[in-house]
């Protein structure tokens, strides 16, 4: 919880931690882009690292993985973004949702390979500097959560939701939510927040 | 999971040759050591299981440059093989022409996977049974043949009523090939010596006593498109389940129909949740030509679908339900305005 809504300070004290070590990793473009190219036809030894470029909430970073590393585990063990939560670990309960390009998909199926050279957008990257997302706002203004593990998921998973077009009645945000599991059972509250944000959102 | 090496192909060929290269003549597919991967959510989530094993993975999602066109004619429809579920489901053709294919893939899985997972990697999507899925069992005849089977006495509540047979009972779980399935859907494959394509109706295989071979595709050919001929304005998929959403179908019926002047020119009914592969219903579609719609007509149709069915200790129920689910699909065709 403490990445997001609970408590403003702590999530800006660890996005900017977070800055820091992306600048120190940065890569340009072109050699993202030839990194790709380059490692297409070949099979590596699967006993070795692979080097990868991911695109995180607008930063580039540098890293060597093992082929069989998801994009959740890149996220948390690597990168050190522990928004993004490990629920299920087998894409059934959406706590792992980010989106990469502008689809939200559950990172824990992913590949870090696969993703290769596309955006990833995580919790950590909604906010703009000491602004939250709307919808980000409209969760802890709806009470849409109680111990929060799922929420990042939730989150990240409404966004898209808007953006698709799917929250425009309470039954087409329940059903294009169902993707996100909440033990908690914070539903109602989840689906008013999806309510709140969405004009917010679509306004731009 | 295992280690495995990992490449990305970047075109057919390259997609190709690397599948094969690791393939063997008694390789069924679903064991080849080398697999390719579209949007991962059923492969990924069967190597963690270690339920697939492969030590290649051949990425081939940078094919989707050309193979994800979703092209709907006058005279039919051409979908590629990696365009994503909810790209499909949310195409303003598709849900006009076909709401029999847009609802199959709007009601299956859930957002997030919709928008991993491709149509052809949908297609082949592996069995929801429990015994499959967990490699402490050791009598899977899927995973070890030979081995037995034990949902066949086990809790077999999900497993299948129609195709089954005394090696397997696993149910086919996908949603989107029974709409295909009912439409005579022909399915583009592409291998090592170019293109061919067959009815979609010939690519699943009931397991008789071979439950590991579960598709006449070989290793190293891949699903480059689906064609459907015609148009199906007439046609819905109604699914039943344990939840409203995000859930396999206990029961699930695929209906076209062509209906002029009150009465049945042309009627399509194929089945999920009940079989060992997409199922179609033909006997049921032969009393449906040539009659006008009424009640009766519904509940001999749904007998008929049923009627080699045969149910074990905790799936009988699926018998009953499915009947209805056929008898309210034909309804739902019948009375639908186009």
């Amino acid at each position: 919880m403490s990445d997001k809504s609970s408590s403003r300070a702590s999530a800006f004290d660890r996005r900017a931690f977070m800055a820091g070590v992306a600048g120190s990793a940065l890569v340009p473009m072109t050699a993202r882009a030839a990194t790709q190219d380059a490692n297409a036809p070949v099979a590596q030894d699967p006993a070795l690292p692979v080097e990868v470029t991911l695109h995180v909430n607008g930063k580039d970073k540098r890293l060597s993985i093992d082929a069989r590393t998801t994009v959740l585990d890149a996220l948390r063990e690597q990168l050190k973004l522990t928004g993004s939560k490990k629920g299920c670990d087998h894409g059934q309960c959406g706590a792992c949702t980010v989106l990469i390009g502008d689809r939200r998909v559950v990172s824990c199926l992913t590949l870090a390979l696969a993703a290769e050279g596309q955006e990833i957008t995580t919790i950590e990257g909604l906010a703009t500097d000491d602004r939250l997302h709307p919808m980000q706002q409209a969760f802890i203004d709806n009470d849409a959560f109680q111990c929060g593990y799922c929420t990042p998921g939730q989150i990240m998973s409404a966004v898209a939701c808007v953006k698709e077009g799917h929250a425009n009645n309470e039954a087409d945000i329940r059903e294009y939510m169902s993707g996100n599991i909440c033990r908690c059972a914070a539903y109602p509250n989840i689906v008013a927040a999806v309510k709140q944000a969405a004009p917010e959102i679509m306004k731009g | 999971m295992r280690p495995f090496s990992y490449q990305r192909a970047t075109d057919p060929d390259m997609a190709v040759q690397a599948l094969s290269a690791a393939a063997a003549a008694n390789n069924p597919l679903t064991q080849a050591p080398a697999q390719p991967l579209a949007g991962g959510t059923t492969l990924i989530d069967l190597m963690k299981l270690d339920v697939m094993r492969p030590a290649a993975i051949v990425d081939i999602n940078p094919l989707a440059r050309d193979w994800s066109a979703i092209e709907p004619k006058d005279d039919g429809l051409r979908l590629g093989a990696l365009a994503k579920m909810s790209d499909v489901a949310a195409h303003d053709g598709i849900q006009r022409n076909y709401p029999v294919i847009a609802n199959s893939l709007k009601l299956a899985a859930s957002a997030q996977l919709r928008n991993m997972a491709t149509l052809g990697g949908n297609v082949m999507q592996r069995t929801r049974c429990s015994y499959f899925r967990d490699v402490s069992y050791e009598n899977c005849n899927k995973r070890h043949p030979g081995s037995g089977c034990a949902a066949m006495d086990g809790v077999n509540r999900m497993h299948a009523v129609l195709g089954v047979s005394d090696q397997c009972i696993a149910t086919y779980p996908g949603d989107f090939a029974q709409a295909l399935i009912a439409l005579d859907a022909i399915v583009e494959i592409t291998g090592k010596a170019g293109t061919r394509s067959m009815p979609f109706a010939q690519l699943h295989k009931t397991p008789g006593s071979t439950p590991d071979i579960e598709t006449t595709l070989q290793p190293g050919e891949l699903i480059s498109a689906f064609a459907v001929p015609g148009r199906w304005p007439r046609s819905v998929y109604l699914k039943a389940r344990d939840r409203q959403s995000y859930e396999f179908a206990l029961s699930s019926a695929a209906v076209a129909l062509d209906v002029q002047d009150g009465t049945i020119r042309d009627a399509r009914v194929a089945l999920g949740g009940v079989a060992t592969v997409p199922w179609r219903a033909r006997e049921a579609e032969a009393l449906l030509k040539g009659q006008k719609f009424d009640e009766a007509l519904a509940q001999r149709v749904a007998d008929a679908a049923f009627a080699d069915a045969r149910g074990r200790r905790h799936n009988s129920f699926k018998i009953a339900l499915g009947k209805r689910v056929v008898a309210r699909a034909l309804q739902q065709a019948v009375t639908m305005e186009i």
